[in-house]
């Protein structure tokens, strides 16, 4: 670009938005045109507009979202695969005053870890869960995960996934919907614009409601994308997901003040 | 003198946790060892202390919860017997490699499988030699009374958080069942919030201004980093092998044949020494109270005193292993054991005494 260009556009009084301290300058290791660096953004972005670092403990996975730590400037614990509601009991119960939450993908939160997501929502316990939906194993190359989609082609679904032989994608975030322990379950995306405000506006909300000690878990799903996962480019991945994803995985808010919709 | 109670092994701990200021307990109930979550229930720590106790929806997340909890500081324990501890692994190896501070009780039944719900000593190996995954090693205390079940607690805290390590105390159906006198300490209340924070400034509690955040993992995707790790976990181990070997002698200074057995085999073994002893055989019980670090040089120094070892455990002859190694090939040594829930008498090994060793 030209620079006198670039000087006038990047000028103080056109300043709209800034990064937020709570993200390192870390390189995120994600994909290019994955939705997890959003995500991170716009969690980190509401826990530094409510002044919430020094009260936050975070929980990463196992998955490619491992290494959230590395990328969010706040207190976190790593758990083993499907263990994050675990951790994040013990700790909201010896911390209650702390802001908790977990950030897992779909094999950790919907597979290995069912029983303590499951668990986690039916006892009430007080903290988020921001649950990534891509539908694939990003991490370990592509396998088929319990919310791929029927025919979806994956490494260990090559000629994509038959149901009557794999069985049927899991819909947790409405499972545990149906919870009494849970107090607002949505299912957002991150993919437009538009979205992302959504989604922000979804965290803000159970971060307050966390805050306020509001009866329940806050459970955030957000349907994402894996182009690499899904062999497309970003563009691609993002029209695959709009038009295959969110026929099964319907957005909106499911529960919102312990009341379904 | 502290309050004396007759208590159960089992309600022993708990009661110790709660005055011990112990912060959470979570488990899963499993025979023999049930009496621990149900003591805590029906005594409403929270009421007393402030002390978090809750029931899991299984081992896997309640030794999880005590990572969650150790990660954020707190002093967290768990409590099963042997197929829970088995669950309970994933979650111990993760904290070993993360360095947490935390107590897991083992009220071993026999195995493998589903096994018995009767006593047995034959989880050492998983205890003493890892158990899950990755060089790792537990500090493991082996109680021989309940008075031992409540003293325990306050020295594996201690000894867990002076090196960041997980302690599991290695108890067996015996001893957690078995009622006897126990001098209760008085209680001590929990830590502060400031306190914890000014102890642990390591742990998770939150990121203020002033520090780095902290983080807790097992991961190092750098082999070069996770090799430096784990010469950082063994130099760690070797500093515990060094400062806190624990173990008790009766009847070791004039003894020509020694017995080694800890836990309640160890309790049987003392009648066994005075059975022996009155049939005037020389008989000495060396006990482990720490299986690791295991004593392996008082071990080696009686070998160079006795004729022979007698081991005797509940199992097929796992800690024999460890006094072997101790011995160096010095003296015999053998194994007397009964398996699948079964009890040792005290006759019984002075029969193997003699028939093993003596020449009888």
């Amino acid at each position: 670009m030209d620079e006198k260009l670039y000087k006038e556009i990047v000028s103080e009084e056109n300043l709209v938005y800034t990064k937020t301290s709570l993200l390192t300058d870390k390189v995120l290791s994600y994909c290019p045109g994955c939705g997890h660096g959003t995500a991170h953004r716009i969690l980190m972005e509401v826990i530094d507009e409510m002044g919430l670092q020094k009260d936050t403990i975070g929980i990463a996975p196992v998955g490619c979202s491992v290494l959230a730590y590395e990328f969010m400037n706040v207190d976190m614990q790593q758990a083993a695969h499907g263990r994050a509601p675990a951790l994040a009991t013990g700790i909201k119960r010896t911390w209650p005053n702390k802001f908790v939450f977990t950030y897992q993908g779909d094999g950790d939160l919907a597979a290995i870890g069912t029983a303590e997501t499951i668990h986690a929502c039916n006892r009430g316990e007080n903290f988020l869960i921001v649950f990534i939906n891509n539908g694939i194993y990003g991490m370990t190359g592509g396998q088929m995960a319990p919310t791929t989609l029927p025919g979806m082609k994956t490494s260990t679904s090559p000629y994509g996934r038959d149901t009557l032989l794999m069985g049927f994608p899991l819909k947790m975030t409405e499972l545990v919907a149906e919870l009494p322990g849970t107090y607002f379950v949505t299912r957002q995306a991150v993919h437009t614009p538009a979205n992302v405000r959504k989604t922000k506006k979804a965290i803000r909300m159970a971060v307050e409601n966390q805050v306020s000690k509001k009866p329940g878990l806050s459970f955030i799903e957000i349907v994402s994308n894996c182009n690499s996962g899904w062999k497309m480019t970003p563009t691609q991945a993002n029209q695959w997901m709009v038009d295959n994803m969110f026929p099964y995985y319907p957005l909106g808010d499911i529960k919102v003040d312990g009341n379904k919709l | 003198m502290g309050e004396l109670k007759l208590m159960k092994g089992n309600e022993a701990i708990a009661e110790a946790a709660i005055r011990a200021g112990v912060d959470a307990y979570f488990g899963y109930p499993i025979t023999p060892q049930s009496e621990v979550i149900e003591y805590f229930m029906a005594e409403k720590p929270h009421e007393r202390t402030g002390m978090v106790v809750l029931q899991a929806e299984s081992e896997v997340a309640a030794i999880n919860m005590v990572y969650g909890a150790a990660a954020s500081g707190k002093k967290a324990m768990t409590s099963s017997s042997s197929p829970g501890i088995s669950l309970k692994m994933e979650g111990i190896s993760y904290m070993a490699g993360a360095e947490l501070p935390g107590v897991i009780l083992n009220v071993v039944r026999g195995g493998p499988g589903l096994g018995t719900i009767q006593p047995s000593q034959a989880d050492y190996f998983q205890a003493t030699k890892g158990g899950g995954h990755g060089d790792y090693r537990l500090i493991v205390l082996a109680p021989s009374s309940v008075q031992e079940m409540a003293d325990f607690v306050k020295l594996a805290f201690d000894l867990s958080f002076k090196y960041r390590n997980p302690v599991m105390i290695l108890s067996d159906g015996v001893i957690g069942q078995m009622m006897e006198k126990v001098e209760l300490s008085a209680p001590v209340p929990r830590r502060t919030e400031e306190e914890l924070i000014r102890e642990c400034p390591w742990a998770t509690t939150g990121k203020p201004a002033g520090r780095e955040r902290n983080i807790i993992t097992s991961l190092n995707l750098d082999p070069a980093k996770q090799e430096q790790h784990n010469i950082h976990l063994q130099e760690k181990y070797r500093q515990i092998e060094a400062s806190e070997v624990r173990f008790e002698k009766f009847h070791c200074d004039d003894a020509e044949y020694l017995i080694m057995a800890y836990g309640s085999s160890a309790r049987i073994s003392q009648k066994s020494v005075q059975i022996a002893r009155a049939k005037g055989i020389k008989a000495g019980l060396l006990r482990p109270i720490t299986l690791f670090p295991f004593p392996k040089d008082e071990v080696n120094k009686l070998a160079g005193q006795v004729k022979g070892i007698l081991n005797v455990e509940m199992n097929a002859g796992q800690m024999v292993e460890d006094i072997r190694l101790a011995v160096a090939g010095k003296i015999p040594v053998e194994h007397h054991g009964r398996m699948g829930g079964m009890i040792p008498s005290p006759e019984e090994i002075v029969t193997a005494l003699e028939k093993k060793l003596i020449g009888g």
